[in-house]
């Protein structure tokens, strides 16, 4: 099963999973491993101490690309679950933004599908970060961090 | 028949406008819904462009009834 929510409101991540865990994985007797990533707002940015900042997107195309790049993950990494929730509008430091989870056989597939639904997401999800700084002005984040490659074995 | 062109982030605030609806009577490429709709010349090679919430480029043939958008690099996660 693929679930993709984008949220207006602040959620507890730890609290979506266990309610996620107890109405979907009932019986789930195959998944032998679940990758979880939790990206949480920081108050700092680019050398700054930045206060909160309003999450933008592209209503339609941010949940159709979402679903694409999940929906890729589960066909490669054959996934037996697999859920991203998102926020959008105003977010706190310390407040959650993205939750990636999923779940397969064995840990590998689990490690590499969530990492690379991440960076995917990273940067092709419409998705727009403007930040507001502590003397009250605002800027547009320029760009995310380079792809993170997956280190050579 | 018209195109719906959006525009989003720090470009829809440089741009001033978020939203434009182009009336054209036959296709166009992105590059000339782009001239048409922003005012500007040439798309910036940081713009990314998609057609019908896909990912598209300056190339690709805008048809009647299509939703085009322009936007900054993206930065969610």
């Amino acid at each position: 099963m693929i679930q993709i929510e984008l949220r207006a409101t602040p959620f507890d991540p730890w609290q979506y999973l266990a309610d996620w865990q107890a109405q979907q994985h009932q019986g789930n007797t195959h998944s032998g491993a679940a990758a979880v990533f939790v990206g949480t707002m920081r108050d700092f940015n680019e050398g700054d101490d930045v206060t909160r900042m309003y999450l933008e997107h592209y209503p339609g195309m941010t949940e159709r690309q979402l679903d694409k790049i999940v929906a890729d993950a589960v066909r490669t990494w054959k996934l037996d679950d697999a859920l991203v929730v998102h926020r959008v509008g105003e977010i706190e430091p310390a407040q959650p933004i993205v939750l990636v989870a999923v779940w397969s056989a064995h840990r590998g597939e689990a490690f590499d599908a969530c990492r690379h639904i991440m960076e995917v997401l990273k940067h092709t999800a419409p998705f727009w970060k403007k930040e507001t700084l502590p003397d009250g002005s605002v800027r547009w984040v320029d760009g995310n961090t380079p792809l993170q490659r997956q280190p050579l074995a | 028949m018209s195109v719906k062109v959006l525009f989003f982030a720090s470009l829809r605030e440089r741009l001033g406008h978020g939203q434009v609806t182009l009336d054209i009577a036959e296709p166009l490429s992105v590059q000339e819904v782009w001239q048409r709709s922003s005012g500007e010349e040439t798309l910036p090679a940081n713009v990314l462009v998609s057609v019908n919430q896909d990912y598209a480029d300056a190339a690709t043939l805008v048809q009647l009834d299509d939703e085009v958008a322009f936007f900054p690099p993206v930065t969610g996660g």
